[in-house]
């Protein structure tokens, strides 16, 4: 299959380490890159990959006579929602990695196949990608009243935007985890820690179980799902079996079901320990990658 | 420079807020009653109520609330007359919801806490409380771990964001004297007239009180305590031997010594699951710096895996986690216990 063509906007962190993952992929070629600063080190590596690039931003891609019909968003909410319907009109599909959530929610392990032919999709949080896998691996064994993370991360993995709007965070994943992971009600925490040596994304999933829950199963299924997320983030681990509880005061009499994870990023231009912004870009690739095999959305 | 013409230092009493990681998160509306009525009498201005760790606390975590945090707080402020009551919460745990919830319960006081180095996610909280006409506190947690200047800058991002008055937060109970002096007045000397500074005191090295008059002389003029130390770790700077030290050094804060003595034991102790305790794991929190809400994770984990709570708390030091770690409790133990890694 020849690679499909496609542009990555904004060459901050984020886009630039999405640029190393595209560039590896079979499915993908990566041809544009636009950004908003000509001396951004993501626009000079693009550039020196052989990219086509633009300082002028999202504009650049409508003025284009053969953009690419599929684009990688890493800017932020705001640029996302004034331009994705513009750029959704021009017959680009999006992959938005910001916290805009306009389009569907979309984890690859779990529901890509629901919005094969949604022409902008959102991934969420960082903490939704790496958990809401797990609370659904539960959830299609057993019902789910509630589900839990808490998501701890380097401090200097945190990047201003995520500081400045956490409650986006935990609102944005919480909803995640229902309306994806299947939780009756969900909850997110964040946790940021600026340990030195920074310590590598940490992640803890909890549900509640009804009491006759076959935990084996439980635990089957969370562990086929650690090697479905795997094949795109190889770091994406569990630090021990999944622990079961009884039920009991502290769970609210239910059952309960523990699992931590452990999630270290490939290094491409991101540090290993941002396991966070890692899987953001992994999910996206593999997304990206899903949906280049689809026929391309008509021009409108 | 004293809190106002009437008194020398604001006092915060933190029982029902603290002292609900104590209580497993279990107070009901009744405890809240009779504890609020007490302190109140006694003229204590300032009560915070909420699940230990802030609105929105009540999880599998942290542990789930016995009674919903908001019914506690509208039962604080119906059996208030005179004293403001208070709310915690932790950005990245509770949000902005939660503080309009508080409020609309009538809480008049909104204290946002952060670990020490991680100011720049309180400004959305602050914002929105000082929006709803609500009095603003800011916390820096765990600030044993951060040297006086960096505490300053970090109060700073918190005073710019519409924070009235920046605690520096024992959260470990590991400040030593001096060591709070010195933050105390980097944070006076950054903040000016802008905000006014306060202290937290924890009693795990046993320091609690003393450690809030040094901080009084550095220049803080808001100080926490918890009456008979009902609070997280060996409990917290106990209120009403701190009302009491103050007096004796010709130090105002408006509360009647005696009514305290009275209301610690004959309203706050009968309340109390158990007294708090200067034992091997308390005094290992302060030695050590671990976060004081570790300690009840730390015992019912060291029972569940059969793990010794002592080796829990030093390998939660040796990785330097952070308040909201608690989680990483059973990661400890789960690694003990498999010796696989």
């Amino acid at each position: 299959m020849s690679q499909i063509p496609v542009a990555i906007i904004g060459s901050g962190n984020i886009g630039t380490d999405l640029l190393y993952k595209i560039w590896r992929s079979a499915t993908l070629l990566p041809t544009v890159m636009v950004g908003i600063d000509d001396n951004s080190e993501g626009l000079a590596r693009a550039r020196s990959l052989g990219l086509d690039t633009s300082a002028r931003g999202p504009a650049a891609l409508l003025d284009a006579l053969d953009a690419p019909q599929l684009a990688f968003d890493a800017t932020s909410a705001f640029v996302h929602e004034t331009w994705a319907p513009r750029l959704i009109d021009a017959g680009i599909r999006l992959i938005d990695l910001t916290p805009a959530a306009l389009g569907p929610y979309l984890v690859p392990t779990v529901n890509l196949g629901s919005h094969r032919d949604a022409p902008d999709v959102n991934l969420i949080t960082c903490g939704g990608q790496a958990t809401i896998p797990i609370v659904h691996a539960v959830s299609r064994i057993a019902p789910v009243e509630y589900a839990e993370i808490v998501s701890a991360i380097s401090s200097r993995s945190a990047g201003p935007g995520t500081r400045a709007n956490i409650d986006e965070f935990t609102r944005t994943t919480s909803r995640g985890l229902e309306d994806v992971g299947g939780a009756g009600r969900g909850k997110a925490i964040i946790v940021l820690n600026p340990a030195d040596p920074p310590l590598t994304m940490r992640v803890t999933v909890m549900t509640s179980l009804p009491e006759e829950t076959d935990t084996a199963a439980v635990g089957t299924s969370i562990l086929d799902m650690v090697s479905e997320v795997q094949q795109y983030v190889p770091g994406y681990r569990l630090r021990g079996e999944p622990q079961f509880e009884p039920p009991g005061a502290l769970s609210g009499g239910r059952g309960r079901m523990t699992a931590l994870l452990e999630v270290t990023g490939a290094g491409d231009f991101l540090p290993s320990y941002a396991g966070n912004l890692d899987i953001m870009t992994a999910a996206a690739v593999r997304v990206g990658e899903l949906l280049a095999q689809q026929p391309p959305v008509r021009r409108a | 420079m004293p809190y106002s013409e009437e008194i020398d230092f604001r006092v915060t009493d933190s029982s029902l807020r603290d002292g609900s990681h104590a209580q497993s998160h279990q107070f009901g509306v009744d405890d809240v009653r009779r504890i609020v009525g007490a302190l109140d009498a006694a003229g204590v201005p300032v009560i915070e109520v909420a699940h230990g760790d802030g609105l929105g606390g009540s999880s599998f975590t942290y542990g789930l609330s016995g009674t919903p945090e908001q019914e506690l707080i509208a039962a604080a402020v119906g059996a208030a007359r005179r004293a403001r009551i208070a709310v915690l919460v932790l950005p990245g745990v509770g949000t902005t919801d939660d503080i309009r919830a508080a409020a609309e319960n009538g809480a008049q006081v909104v204290r946002v806490a952060t670990h020490c180095t991680e100011a720049d996610i309180s400004p959305q909280h602050f914002v929105l409380a000082r929006h709803l006409g609500l009095e603003t506190v800011g916390f820096l947690m765990m600030a044993h771990s951060q040297p006086p200047e960096v505490l300053a800058t970090q109060a700073r991002v918190m005073a710019d964001a519409g924070c009235q008055c920046v605690y520096v937060v024992d959260s470990a109970g590991a400040l030593v004297l001096e060591q709070v002096g010195e933050r105390i007045a980097a944070l006076v000397a950054e903040l000016g007239d802008d905000a006014q500074v306060g202290f937290h005191g924890h009693e795990n090295l046993a320091l609690g009180v003393a450690n809030s008059l040094v901080a009084h002389r550095a220049g803080a003029v808001q100080i926490d305590g918890c009456t008979r130390r009902f609070g997280a770790g060996a409990g917290n700077t106990p209120t009403e031997a701190l009302v009491a030290a103050a007096e004796k050094l010709g130090l105002r804060t408006g509360v009647d010594v005696l009514a305290m003595f009275d209301a610690a034991e004959d309203v706050v102790r009968p309340v109390m699951e158990r007294e708090t305790h200067l034992d091997r794991l308390a005094l290992l929190m302060g030695y050590a710096g671990v976060y004081s809400s570790f300690l009840r994770h730390a015992e019912r984990i060291s029972d569940r895996y059969g793990v010794p709570g002592s080796v829990l708390l030093m390998k939660a030091a040796e990785r330097k986690l952070v308040g909201g770690q608690e989680d990483q409790l059973v990661d400890i133990a789960v690694e003990l216990v498999t010796g696989n890694r």
